[in-house]
């Protein structure tokens, strides 16, 4: 799984460690520093937390505890608006904040906790993200932050369990 | 404020899942028809954990009883798992075109360090 390849596209994985949690795993060939500097930098990051399509109105990063970021975007017409603070920064390894989708109704009160690690081997990094929403309001929550149907399901064998059943 | 006229365990397909003896329960449905005593066999449980168990996958649609004579039979409604199969691919979608942007962009800070 370290080896590094030609193209890790379509590569990362998405699995449910709770009811409340999501776990987001990528692997890239590049060093930690590099990885972590390309998520806390705000020129790096409008390249790709967005969609293509998007248009950038605000991102901020404030990188230091109790610092804050602040994520605004357009996309077909409509702001997508993500906020957070940092709670702990160990550079190149660990980065946690909170993150506040400002769609939602009571959105600081459902909002997330993020968990970021970045583990390097052999020059190949691999990132995983957990998200931990406070309660089921801030996951449904997501669901309206402009996302679509996409590729598959995270509970071991309940995708296949699923195409059986119908 | 929290509502309190939420029952997650009865009412959210989420939450009957999050259960891993709840998970297992579905996996062993998911080759077929079972009574109450064989999946007391297959998993090791109780048998009133395992009707517990299936008391909360039927309330909330993931599991189906038919009678048959004295027996009663529970097979697993997979339809119901939609609700997570869509959260979940529609969640995932969007990392992986995020992150392929990432890595995109990895590669091209990396050729600019190389590059004097």
């Amino acid at each position: 799984m370290t080896e590094k390849t030609e193209n890790r596209h379509g590569s990362a994985t998405v699995t449910l460690p709770s009811d409340t949690e999501v776990l987001i795993t990528r692997a890239f060939d590049a060093p930690a520093g590099l990885v972590y500097t390309a998520y806390t930098t705000p020129e790096l990051v409008k390249r790709w937390w967005g969609f293509d399509t998007s248009e950038w109105l605000v991102c901020e990063i404030d990188l230091r505890v109790g610092g804050g970021w602040r994520f605004v975007t357009r996309d077909d017409g409509v702001e997508v608006a993500f906020h957070g603070d940092y709670k702990e920064l160990d550079e190149p390894h660990r980065l946690v904040s909170t993150e506040v989708y400002e769609g939602i109704p009571d959105a600081e009160e459902n909002g997330a906790l993020d968990i970021v690690t970045f583990d390097e081997v052999d020059g190949v990094t691999t990132m995983t993200i957990l998200v931990q929403f406070q309660n089921k309001e801030g996951r449904d929550g997501m669901l309206e932050s402009g996302m679509e149907s996409g590729m598959q399901i995270g509970y071991d064998r309940m995708e296949d369990l699923l195409r059986e059943m119908q | 404020m929290r509502v309190m006229a939420r029952s997650p365990t009865t009412t959210d397909v989420f939450n009957a899942v999050a259960e891993a003896s709840r998970r297992d329960l579905l996996d062993a449905l998911g080759t077929g028809e079972a009574t109450v005593g064989e999946l007391v066999d297959r998993l090791g449980l109780s048998q009133p954990q395992v009707s517990k168990h299936l008391g909360v996958l039927r309330a909330v649609g993931l599991v189906t009883a038919r009678v048959d004579g004295r027996r009663r039979w529970y097979r697993i409604n997979g339809p119901a798992l939609k609700p997570i199969h869509d959260w979940v691919r529609a969640f995932e979608r969007t990392w992986i075109e995020r992150l392929d942007r990432l890595d995109d962009l990895l590669v091209e800070l990396q050729a600019q360090e190389d590059s004097p």
